[in-house]
């Protein structure tokens, strides 16, 4: 369409400036290493390998871990990309996401401690 | 393009282009901080699930509900549709219409497949009694994993008008900037999903 | 039938229009006469075509800049409006006087001042100068994404329209600006007004969050050649801040909000009394939004005063970098304060601590802010016109504002003073001493960019005089009944002692309405004698920054040949070094066209919010759909720019020429 030609004619020298070029190689690398980040969790808590916490805190590092790997593979962030404001806006949400969850838990069991009297076991049983 | 400093010789410096500027494209970064802020809105969520998932009010506990078996499976079918959308970004690459037109319907298709399975399994839980209005933990659950559902049916919405819009004009600059965008947040609600299946159905069935 | 009309008509009935309530109906009968007026006015002088085509379609981040600035003052006077009542009800309602507005009445007033002024004035306004002032002192032509510019302006005006609608079709909240529940839940709140701030608010805050998206790009990636970071105009850095702040900080509104309106709508029982609900999260969640909420509204305050400061001392500004890093400070410790809105809450002495000891160290990036004002006055060869007055009354305003703030950051003096009149006092000082007066200082320094000509200085100096002391008398007294003991939201009291204080506060509010008065005088003579006032040059203040360099108001494509930029200051730097504006060798401009398509989803969604809160569930699905499907629509729009002719740019540029060669 005309339009579409007339921005297209301006900024076709410099070529799609998306930061990567992905390849077959770098999804199925990726989506390997998450079928496998995937598995081991699911079958340590449904086969009841480990002690409870242990098993949490496992789960929780190969959970750590994909994220990575899809922000690598998948996403393609690195600190070039958008002249590393991509990366730059990802680190500064991830701090903050760090301080609403951490705030908000040690916030509110410091709250219900000292103002909601149940023991947090006995809301269990609580109607 | 245009010259920027004073040059070496000590000319004048220039002050005004020569009309040939052209700002640079800011659709990418614009949709990469639209998903930071999803980011945070998915982080209250969890933060609200942490604070209020243990609050059963004498209910079925994430031990006594979550299947985990089905979760497997889910999660299975959204890790399957990030690669086949990886595909049809290659594609995109090399200019193959048909090809990104293919592999974006197995996608759309493995994309409507993790939503019913959901909907089932909520369907389920609804029946069983566990509804999002019988305690603070299920409020939290369904509300924090019905979003990420949500999002997905948004995604799903979304892909199939681009592959109309493929279809009808090509692989233009504009729609291939708009497959870019969908393929960050397609991703963005894998990354999405680990936390889910890790902090809600894993942990939930460890306790 | 019945099932059907249940199901179109929801809760509305004709028993939502308050006949019963004569100050409700006197209003109305105003807002339709005058509205009639209006209408009538613009038929009579032929202004639809012109209204619709120039102006509602717009995507002119210049024209949207003057529209958010028209949204905020329009709704700065209904927001005033409900100043007023509750001085005149709280001087009167003593002993036994009831005054003349019963506490559900005076609930919703209180409800309402507070969210218009935050949501509808203090925002728009904000937002309006950032849109019009940054991609002129960027040397851009327009926004990153000027669709969506638009979308984001008439959501914010969907949300207004809400919220109005509220005064005369059913009622608003009585639960206080930010609705803690569970008095806002269902069953405290039955009524329809909880669910219009839910939905006025989550319309307006979608705009909101495109809007913050939208800045961030454009500073990111619009900049003029040789504009490194460090090279910006501090007003464009704070305005970079502010829209990060937006970005980070709405979502959480959004969330929150949502899973309130989950609880009324849905049962749920995430801040219920029962069922394992905890209204306290509501208050940590609304505040880790409320707090970044209150830097989004003074970051570009400051960064007017930098502008106003080092143009009107003839300087420039004193410790360029430390402003900014003063201003990444706060953006970043503004996430590490939120507590010490809920000190009293319980959650002990530890918890406390740490919120007080982070709230003071917030304090010490603005003090240094205010050391660098005052750095640049010195030894400055200073012009006190109108915004010069404006930024020393802040200086002095805020920094006693502030101070109180410090104060109530001892988490010990907090328990005495929370919710006290002492707390009302506070944020009135610094919101109206630095948001407010910067607005005010704004509006006069850029009028003649966005105008072509400047506004009356005799009238703006009559209003800051009005505004400054009225200020003071209005909440000096609010200081002392804090400390008394007075508590916040009362429409009642008993001790007779305490009358004269409401009455000094009364009369400070009336000085603050003359200084209303005064401003719209001072629109009024402006505009009648704007070919006295008028700026010929463009660079009616000799400024210092780009937006100085485009003709008044700058042509719709801003720049013809972008700017290269060498230093700081960078206007100034080229009139020092003799730049010279090219006069030949223009090329067409590509520009993006308007449309009708953001006015048209905004409408939809505003329609929707209105039969979401009615319970009309089939209105609400369809408009919905239509809703969703003006968006899918609107993507299949391709043909979204066009060229401004190189022959129309040069009649354009030879007329500027013209007019500098007279001047």
């Amino acid at each position: 369409m005309s339009a579409v030609s007339a921005a297209d004619h301006h900024d076709h020298d410099h070529h799609d400036d998306i930061g990567y070029h992905a390849t077959v190689k770098g999804y199925v690398v990726g989506f390997l290493l998450s079928v496998v980040l995937t598995a081991i969790p699911f079958w340590l808590v449904m086969g009841k390998v480990s002690t409870p916490a242990a098993t949490g805190f496992i789960v929780l590092g190969f959970a750590a871990v994909q994220m990575l790997v899809h922000m690598v593979y998948f996403l393609h962030l690195n600190a070039k990309v958008e002249g590393g404001w991509s990366m730059l806006a990802l680190l500064f949400t991830a701090a903050l996401v760090v301080i609403v969850l951490a705030g908000s838990v040690w916030v509110m069991y410091h709250l219900n401690t000292n103002m909601m009297p149940m023991a947090p076991h006995d809301m269990r049983s609580m109607p | 393009m245009s010259s920027t400093t004073m040059n070496a010789t000590g000319a004048a410096p220039v002050f005004y282009d020569d009309g040939d500027h052209h700002p640079q494209q800011g659709t990418l970064l614009g949709f990469w901080l639209y998903l930071m802020s999803d980011l945070l809105i998915f982080a209250i969520l969890f933060a609200t699930y942490a604070v209020l998932g243990r609050s059963y009010a004498a209910g079925p506990s994430g031990a006594d509900l979550f299947d985990l078996k089905l979760v497997a499976v889910n999660t299975g079918l959204l890790l399957v549709s990030s690669i086949t959308y990886g595909m049809a970004m290659i594609a995109m690459q090399h200019g193959r219409k048909a090809s990104v037109l293919r592999w974006l319907a197995v996608t759309g298709v493995l994309g409507l497949g993790f939503l019913s399975l959901e909907l089932y399994e909520f369907a389920h839980l609804i029946h069983e009694g566990a509804s999002p209005q019988r305690s603070a933990f299920l409020s939290s659950f369904f509300t924090l994993v019905g979003t990420h559902g949500l999002h997905v049916a948004f995604g799903c919405i979304w892909l199939f008008t681009l592959m109309t819009q493929v279809r009808r004009h090509g692989l233009t600059r504009e729609n291939k900037r708009r497959l870019v965008c969908l393929s960050m947040f397609w991703h963005f609600l894998d990354v999405v999903w680990i936390a889910v299946f890790t902090f809600v159905y894993l942990m939930g069935v460890l306790q | 039938m019945s099932d059907l009309s249940q199901l179109i008509f929801g809760r509305l009935s004709w028993a939502a229009i308050p006949l019963h309530e004569p100050i409700l109906i006197a209003t109305f009968l105003g807002v339709a006469l005058g509205g009639l007026a209006m209408l009538a006015a613009v038929t009579r002088y032929r202004l639809w075509t012109p209204l619709w085509r120039d102006w509602i379609c717009s995507i002119d981040h210049k024209k949207i800049g003057i529209m958010y600035m028209v949204l905020g003052l329009v709704m700065l006077m209904r927001g005033f409006a409900d100043a007023v009542m509750m001085r005149l009800q709280q001087a009167v309602a003593f002993g036994g006087d009831a005054g003349f507005l019963p506490p559900h009445h005076y609930d919703q007033i209180f409800t309402a001042h507070g969210v218009i002024m935050i949501f509808f004035v203090a925002m728009p306004l904000v937002t309006g100068f950032m849109n019009f002032v940054v991609p002129l002192q960027i040397g851009a032509r327009d926004v990153a994404f000027p669709f969506l510019n638009n979308f984001s302006f008439w959501m914010t005006v969907g949300g207004a329209a809400l919220l109005m609608v509220s005064l005369f079709v059913g009622e608003f909240a009585t639960t206080g600006w930010l609705a803690y529940p569970p008095l806002s839940g269902i069953l405290q709140s039955p009524t329809v007004g909880v669910d219009y701030y839910l939905w006025s608010l989550q319309v307006a805050g979608v705009g909101t969050t495109l809007s913050g998206i939208n800045l961030i790009a454009t500073i990111v990636k619009m900049r003029a050649p040789g504009m490194s970071l460090m090279k910006m105009p501090v007003f464009t850095w704070t305005a970079l801040c502010t829209n990060v702040l937006i970005v980070v900080s709405f979502p959480v509104l959004t969330a929150t909000l949502t899973l309130l309106t989950l609880d009324r709508y849905a049962g749920t029982n995430f801040f219920t009394t029962e069922l394992g609900g905890n209204a306290m999260m509501y208050v940590n969640l609304i505040w880790i939004w409320g707090h970044p909420e209150v830097y989004i509204l003074i970051l570009p305050a400051f960064g007017i005063f930098s502008e106003v400061v080092s143009t009107f001392s003839r300087k420039r500004l004193f410790g360029y970098a430390s402003m900014v890093y003063a201003t990444a400070a706060i953006t970043i410790l503004s996430y590490l304060v939120w507590l010490h809105h809920f000190f009293t809450m319980g959650s002990g002495a530890s918890v406390n601590a740490f919120f007080g000891i982070t709230t003071m160290i917030i304090s010490i990036p603005t003090g240094a802010k205010i050391f660098n004002w005052l750095f640049t006055m010195y030894r400055g060869r200073i012009d006190f016109d109108v915004p010069m007055l404006w930024t020393v009354g802040f200086m002095i305003t805020f920094v006693i504002g502030g101070m109180t703030g410090v104060l109530l950051a001892v988490p010990a003096a907090d328990f005495v003073l929370h919710n006290s009149l002492f707390l009302i006092a506070h944020f009135h000082n610094v919101i109206i001493g630095g948001v407010l007066f910067g607005i005010f200082a704004g509006i006069n320094y850029w009028f003649p960019k966005a105008f072509g000509f400047r506004l009356d200085a005799f009238w703006g100096k009559a209003s800051f005089w009005c505004w400054f002391v009225g200020f003071w008398l209005a909440f000096a007294p609010l200081y002392v009944l804090g400390l008394m003991g007075v508590t916040r939201r009362m429409s009642q009291f008993d001790d007779p002692s305490l009358k004269i204080w409401f009455e000094i506060a009364a009369l400070g509010a009336g000085l603050v309405a003359i200084g209303i008065a005064c401003f719209v005088v001072q629109i009024a003579v402006s505009i009648r004698n704007r070919e006295k006032l008028r700026d010929t040059t463009g660079d009616i203040w000799d400024g210092r920054t780009l937006e100085w360099s485009t003709s008044s108001p700058p042509p719709a494509y801003n720049f013809a040949f972008t700017p290269v930029v060498h230093s700081l200051d960078a206007w100034h730097d080229m009139k020092q070094r003799g730049a010279r504006r090219p006069l030949t060798g223009f090329k067409p401009i590509h520009m993006p066209r308007n449309t009708a398509a953001g006015f048209i989803i905004s409408m939809l969604a505003t329609a929707l919010g209105f039969a979401l809160v009615w319970r009309m569930w089939l209105p609400a699905g369809v408009l919905f759909a239509l809703t969703i499907g003006a968006a899918i629509r609107h993507t299949f729009n391709y043909d979204r720019d066009f060229h401004i002719p190189a022959d129309e740019v040069r009649s354009t540029e030879d007329e500027r020429t013209r007019a500098l060669a007279a001047a």
